[in-house]
């Protein structure tokens, strides 16, 4: 890695540690900057749909021969307009469409695996392995986070319109479909990118517990954008630290790292919490 | 009160022009009973029309008819001269929905909304210009919502919500403006703000205003025409004109809007 990068302290003075850091920080940034879309949305939970899609495409790659981040991505991409499609077509409420992704995806890679001999490897992808990637993951991952963060910045009030009022947007004559089939393309793509730090199990989680704390803090969706990056970036730095230092599981120290700011912004906003927690509950 | 004292201003009835949104002989049924039926409607620029009717005689689905977010079962609807699903500069519409369903997860600024008005008309993939926010401003102040645009949408009373609606409706400087009782609950100095908006609309850029409402006691002597609504029109003519035979209507006295009688 080049300067400065390769100038770190402790904990990130090794090559392999600078590596995840890098990967780490980048899924930190586009994974909350998804997030925000998602969860207004309120589809917080398609990244864990999109998740487990994308693990039929692993045991599938896996079973074939094939890498497993193309086949993730194909088949996590195609899940995620699907669900869409359906949701846009009221064919099923948006949570339901999750489910019958979600299920299915989840069923089909645990068949595929089981034809094939690929079990150690699926658990790269299932719990995350930031400590092995190597410098042509690293660069996959920072080439997929530039894509989605130009589209995210470029056409950000296209998606903030459609995913705050997608009714009013439609008759305004603005592209609905292609803006909602994007977005679900763009968390696709963050899934599989970050899925080899955090592992699919928890890929979902920085892309919504970011935004739950930037929620209480912003007062813009501007604001909560970028306050969902910052947390997500500082996530990714502590909890990568931390699983250095007293050898932990660095994607589940990440996600760990990222719950516990929820908790500390939500004491530090006590008020402002008891007021979102009775609206979850009157709505 | 403020808005009565000024008199209708004598403007042109656009009857030659172009009509903006026109419905013929439209029909529309939900499971087959019948909700609309054999309407003809046109609103032309310069108009303001007043849509009025009893609860469930058809005004909201009239309106989705006339934006293309419902097709007629017979008949004919032509938005800016063309089938609503074919126009492409649907900026020129501005709407202002009844209930809006926005989510508000993540809080968004009262400018952050308004400002969504402006992209269809500037090309969604494009970034905003100083025009744009030229008329997002000015939008923001024709409702009174200057010293509020950077406070967030779920900090402001319901009334103040819906001025925000309206304003993004502004937003892209619409030739024709179609609202679905875009005040109830409004307080008194935003209807007097909303009134002046429309009435410079109509006036100063020859707009043209659809408005369904019921309590709209800060327009009634703008109105140009009353339109009733049971399902088919019972009536299309002045607000004058209405009060005089709103008893042979078959309808309700209590279901004609209340404003009316302030005319008589």
């Amino acid at each position: 890695m080049p300067w400065p990068i390769d100038q770190l302290p402790y904990p990130f003075e090794l090559t392999f540690m600078q590596r995840a850091l890098v990967a780490a920080v980048a899924v930190g940034v586009f994974a909350p900057t998804i997030g925000t879309y998602l969860v207004q949305k309120r589809l917080s939970l398609i990244g864990d749909g999109i998740g487990h899609v994308a693990f039929a495409g692993v045991g599938l790659g896996v079973l074939a021969g094939l890498a497993p981040v193309g086949t993730a991505l194909v088949f996590a991409a195609a899940g995620a307009v699907g669900i869409e499609e359906l949701r846009m077509r009221k064919k099923a409420s948006g949570d339901l469409a999750l489910a019958l992704f979600f299920y299915s995806g989840i069923a089909l890679g645990v068949v595929l695996i089981s034809k094939g001999e690929g079990l150690p490897l699926v658990t790269t992808y299932l719990f995350g392995q930031a400590l092995t990637a190597s410098a042509g993951d690293v660069w996959v991952i920072l080439g997929i986070a530039a894509g989605i963060l130009a589209v995210a910045i470029l056409l950000r009030r296209l998606l903030f319109s459609v995913v705050t009022d997608e009714d009013w947007s439609i008759v305004a004559g603005l592209p609905v479909r292609f803006a909602n089939n994007l977005l679900a393309v763009l968390t696709a793509c963050a899934v599989v990118a970050a899925m080899r730090i955090v592992g699919i199990l928890l890929v979902a989680a920085l892309m919504v517990l970011p935004v739950a704390s930037a929620q209480v803090i912003g007062r813009s969706f501007g604001g909560v954008l970028r306050w969902a990056v910052a947390i997500g970036v500082f996530s990714a730095v502590a909890g990568l630290a931390a699983a250095r230092v007293w050898g932990l599981a660095p994607g589940g120290t990440i996600v760990l790292v990222a719950a516990a700011l929820f908790a500390i912004v939500g004491v530090a906003r006590r008020g402002v919490t008891a007021r979102l927690l009775q609206r979850e509950v009157a709505g | 009160m403020a808005a009565a004292e000024r008199s209708r201003v004598a403007r042109p009835q656009g009857d030659c022009a172009e009509p903006l949104v026109q419905a013929e002989q439209v029909r529309f049924a939900y499971n087959g009973e019948s909700v609309i039926h054999d309407v003809d409607l046109a609103v032309r620029p310069g108009e303001f029309v007043a849509l009025v009717g009893p609860n469930g005689s058809g005004k909201s689905t009239l309106l989705r008819l006339l934006l293309g977010t419902l097709r007629p079962a017979r008949g004919r609807v032509r938005l800016l001269g063309r089938p609503p699903e074919t126009v492409r500069d649907r900026w020129r519409v501005g709407y202002v929905p009844q209930r809006p369903v926005l989510t508000s997860e993540v809080p968004a600024t009262v400018r952050e909304i308004v400002s969504t008005g402006r992209l269809a008309q500037r090309g969604w993939w494009r970034p905003l210009g100083g025009a744009d926010h030229r008329a997002v401003e000015h939008a923001l102040e024709s409702v009174g919502l200057g010293p509020l645009a950077d406070r967030p949408l779920n900090e402001l009373s319901g009334g103040q919500q819906q001025r925000v609606f309206i304003a993004r409706a502004f937003a892209s400087g619409p030739e024709l403006l179609i609202l679905d009782e875009p005040i109830a609950g409004v307080d008194a100095e935003s209807q007097r703000r909303f009134r002046s908006s429309l009435v410079h609309l109509i006036e100063d850029h020859r707009g043209a205003v659809l408005l369904v409402s019921h309590e709209l006691s800060a327009v009634a002597r703008d109105v140009d025409r009353v339109v009733v609504l049971k399902r088919r029109i019972l009536y299309d003519g002045s607000p004058t004109g209405l009060m005089a035979e709103g008893v042979n209507l078959g309808i309700h006295q209590e279901d004609l809007p209340l404003w009316l009688e302030e005319l008589s």
